[in-house]
């Protein structure tokens, strides 16, 4: 999967900072201990800036290249922020054929981004997901942990307007 | 620490609670709270119980408590209410204020309820789930406790024999004995291969090593399926037992559960039921006061669909990129850190402490000649009921989808079924009374798979749902084989020259023949399954796939580029709706008088045919 790298510059706090280290110093040693540092380390900022990446290979004393594979593996990891209000749409078979396909395109264009991308206030960023297993309420879309099931496109205007 | 009387003990006294032997009055309400109840917003009819019952000073004799999957999604959130001598009442659709109304009449005035009950077709409301035709086909194995018992605390898992069948196997029975049983009860991986469970754990107990591995592929990503995902949230202990049993019989002290991390309430309920279980000393060292030792971790996946793949899943659970590796060598013989492992799936270890106890013969008995026990599905997609059923191997696909789905909605017809998510295929109306099974579902083209079953209907193409499939592999291929990464990139193009109305006739040959290169040539599992959703509705459906090439026409009317919205002249009352909703101005004409698409300019978004109170539009 392509994963283009931010454009959004790094800034992380104090807190941040010591969180991480005490991340990478907790699992060192540990056999398989990349994936779940990474994991940890995106709980803490929301994504995983390449500077953070620098730091995980510095501390496990691995190269960075073998980082950023991991991280570009899996597509949990986000080397892009996610916005305020991070929008998924159901794109699994049930919700697909249900019409969730519609729900994206009328997505996209009132938020005029792509699928994948964030809004330039940091707003909103639209991704597609596979199934979240609600398929029962399909087709499905989830705006931060909120669920919004059995949807039509008509809707989705004003259930953006409540963010 | 519990000793095996402890636990004895606990079994009968959790038993005389769920019978309410010294409680006679005593009442059980249940309120399905695993994701999907979840989701329909079972936490607040789950707190006005709570509160309700606690403001009425009811505590002592009413117990209100969370269960996992009772099965049939649409109806959540659902509350059960269970009460001695009597048959269970279930309701559905449960908002707060409905929970009220529950309490006051039924659980205070003794009155249920009947609004709020099931309805079948013919609209006569259903006190109980249990009487739906929903449930009466269905037989639960692996889901046995999903829905009955408290997933959080292990007293209930004892409560239905729970780490009985660990006990026996530990103090009654030899590594061979078990290997035996399990041969023996037919047993075949529920994750989608169908190898035999048994055969597996006989070769790695055969490897000769200081360290051996058990480990759950939990990383069900089949889009359309959450089998594994409504055992690990409803039964959690179920799997944990099963892996102590497994690593008795192969010799192994350690065990990896490899789970989605798009599974929080599963991951939850999974790191509760460990610490319970090293608590009760049914996991960890000299369990049962023998010298045998277990213990399992919980490793997440990061989605990567590639790692469902049993050697991708290893390489993933070391923590690199998940990337498969060539077999044999087999993970039995060299597989997680290079040791002897056994990788099996959840619905298989769901069944394993079920053999144990009721014996080889009781497993075998249900099902086909090479398909022994039951198979899960998670059914979805143009079916009434939508859901997670259990139905013994044999049962046809017309008694899934009329009797316990309830049959399509709205008066369409049954089109194609497809099982086996991306790797799998559709089996047409044609073979709908086909007992299901494994070898069956080869035979026809398609495979078993984890246990997704979609439904559709004549409003789906065919060749769009193979676009569907093919942009779900391309985006999930790993890169690793040429065949793969990019073989499916090409089928890919060529499906989508076809739904753009720019296909030739020569494409299809070229579909069949890169599919069976790609078949032939990958690495995994997943690479050599790619094709199978073109290969299946190119064997079934390929009058759509000429209509599409040779009439440009999408006969569902599902592929844009080939349809044409049309107004009907003799309908059209000039109302201007229509010409005012289109976003792309291509509909002109005065008012009072039929109006006209121009197709060049129209973008097919169908917001004039949504919009048309006259049913003047239609799509062609």
């Amino acid at each position: 999967m392509k994963k283009p790298m931010t454009a959004v510059p790094f800034t992380e706090t104090a807190e941040q900072k010591a969180k991480l280290e005490a991340i990478i110093a907790a699992h060192k040693g540990e056999a398989g201990a990349l994936m779940p540092i990474l994991q940890e380390a995106q709980d803490v900022y929301g994504y995983l800036p390449i500077e953070v990446q620098r730091r995980v290979a510095f501390g496990l004393e691995i190269p960075v290249s073998e980082v950023y594979g991991v991280a570009t593996f899996y597509s949990q990891f986000l080397l892009n922020p996610k916005g305020q209000n991070p929008i998924n749409v159901c794109l699994g078979t049930a919700c697909y054929v249900k019409g969730s396909g519609q729900i994206m395109e009328k997505l996209e264009e009132i938020l005029k981004i792509p699928c994948g991308s964030i809004t330039s206030d940091l707003k909103f960023s639209l991704d597609a997901t596979r199934c979240v297993g609600a398929c029962g309420l399909a087709p499905v879309m989830m705006i931060g942990e909120d669920v919004y099931g059995r949807l039509e496109p008509s809707q989705l205007e004003g259930i953006l307007a409540k963010y | 620490m519990k000793s095996l009387e402890e636990i004895m003990a606990i079994k009968e006294q959790v038993q005389s609670e769920l019978s309410f032997e010294n409680n006679p009055d005593g009442i059980r309400v249940l309120v399905g709270m695993a994701t999907c109840g979840i989701a329909a917003g079972a936490r607040p009819v789950m707190d006005a119980l709570v509160e309700g019952v606690k403001a009425a000073g009811l505590e002592g004799k009413v117990t209100v408590t969370e269960t996992g999957c009772i099965g049939i999604c649409q109806y959540e959130p659902i509350v059960e209410i269970y009460e001695k001598g009597k048959e269970k009442v279930t309701y559905v659709k449960m908002t707060a204020d409905k929970a009220k109304d529950v309490l006051e009449q039924h659980i205070k005035g003794g009155k249920p309820v009947e609004d709020y009950f099931l309805k079948d077709a013919d609209g006569t409301p259903k006190s109980s789930l249990a009487e739906t035709n929903f449930y009466k086909k269905q037989k639960r194995v692996a889901l046995r406790n999903c829905g009955v018992i408290n997933p959080e605390k292990i007293d209930e898992y004892i409560g239905k024999s729970g780490y009985l069948a660990l006990a026996k196997v530990i103090r009654e029975m030899t590594p061979d004995d078990v290997i035996n049983t399990i041969l023996a009860s037919g047993l075949r991986g529920r994750g989608g291969g169908g190898f035999p469970t048994g055969r597996k754990w006989m070769f790695a107990k055969a490897s000769v090593s200081d360290k051996k591995y058990v480990v759950c592929n939990a990383d069900e990503g089949d889009p359309g399926a959450f089998m594994d995902r409504s055992v690990l949230e409803g039964d959690p202990h179920a799997v944990l037992e099963a892996m102590a049993i497994a690593g008795y019989a192969i010799g192994a002290d350690e065990g990896w559960i490899y789970v989605r991390a798009e599974y929080p309430i599963a991951v939850r309920r999974l790191k509760i039921a460990i610490e319970q279980a090293r608590e009760y000393g049914v996991l960890g060292n000299n369990i049962f006061g023998t010298d045998f030792n277990f213990d399992i971790h919980i490793r997440l996946g990061a989605g990567a669909f590639v790692c469902g793949e049993e050697t991708a899943l290893l390489t993933s659970i070391e923590g690199n990129r998940g990337e498969p590796r060539p077999r044999p060598p087999f993970p039995a013989v060299k597989g997680l850190w290079g040791k002897p492992t056994i990788i099996n799936n959840v619905e298989t270890y769901a069944n394993i402490a079920q053999i144990i106890l009721n014996g080889a013969e009781w497993f075998s008995s249900v099902g086909t000649e090479t398909s022994k026990g039951t198979k899960v599905f998670a059914l979805g997609g143009k079916i009434t009921n939508t859901g997670l059923v259990e139905i013994p191997m044999g049962t046809t696909l017309r008694e899934i989808i009329e009797e316990i789905g309830g049959g399509i909605p709205n008066g369409k017809k049954f089109k194609a079924a497809q099982t086996g998510g991306p790797s799998g295929g559709c089996i047409p109306a044609e073979h709908i009374d086909t007992p299901i099974d494994y070898d069956n579902l080869i035979k026809i083209g398609s495979m078993m798979g984890s246990g997704g079953l979609i439904v559709m209907d004549e409003d789906t193409c065919m060749v769009d749902l193979a676009k569907f499939f093919l942009e779900f592999t391309v985006d999930e291929s790993c890169g690793k084989c040429a065949p793969c990464r990019i073989g499916t990139v090409r089928l890919l193009e060529i499906l989508k020259k076809i739904t753009s109305g720019n296909g030739e006739m020569e494409d299809i040959d070229k579909l069949e023949e890169l599919a069976a290169y790609i078949k032939s040539a990958s690495l995994c599992g997943l690479g050599q399954t790619a094709p199978n959703p073109v290969l299946s509705t190119l064997r079934y459906f390929r009058d759509e796939y000429i209509a599409h090439i040779k009439d440009k026409k999408c006969p569902a009317g599902v592929c844009k580029s080939l349809l044409r919205y049309e107004i009907d002249p003799d309908k059209c009352k000039g109302c201007t709706m229509c010409a005012r909703q289109c976003p792309a101005g291509a509909i002109s004409g005065t008012v009072k008088q039929p109006h006209v698409i121009d197709p060049a300019k129209c973008v097919k978004c169908g917001a004039c045919l949504t919009t048309c109170k006259f049913g003047a539009i239609s799509k062609k």
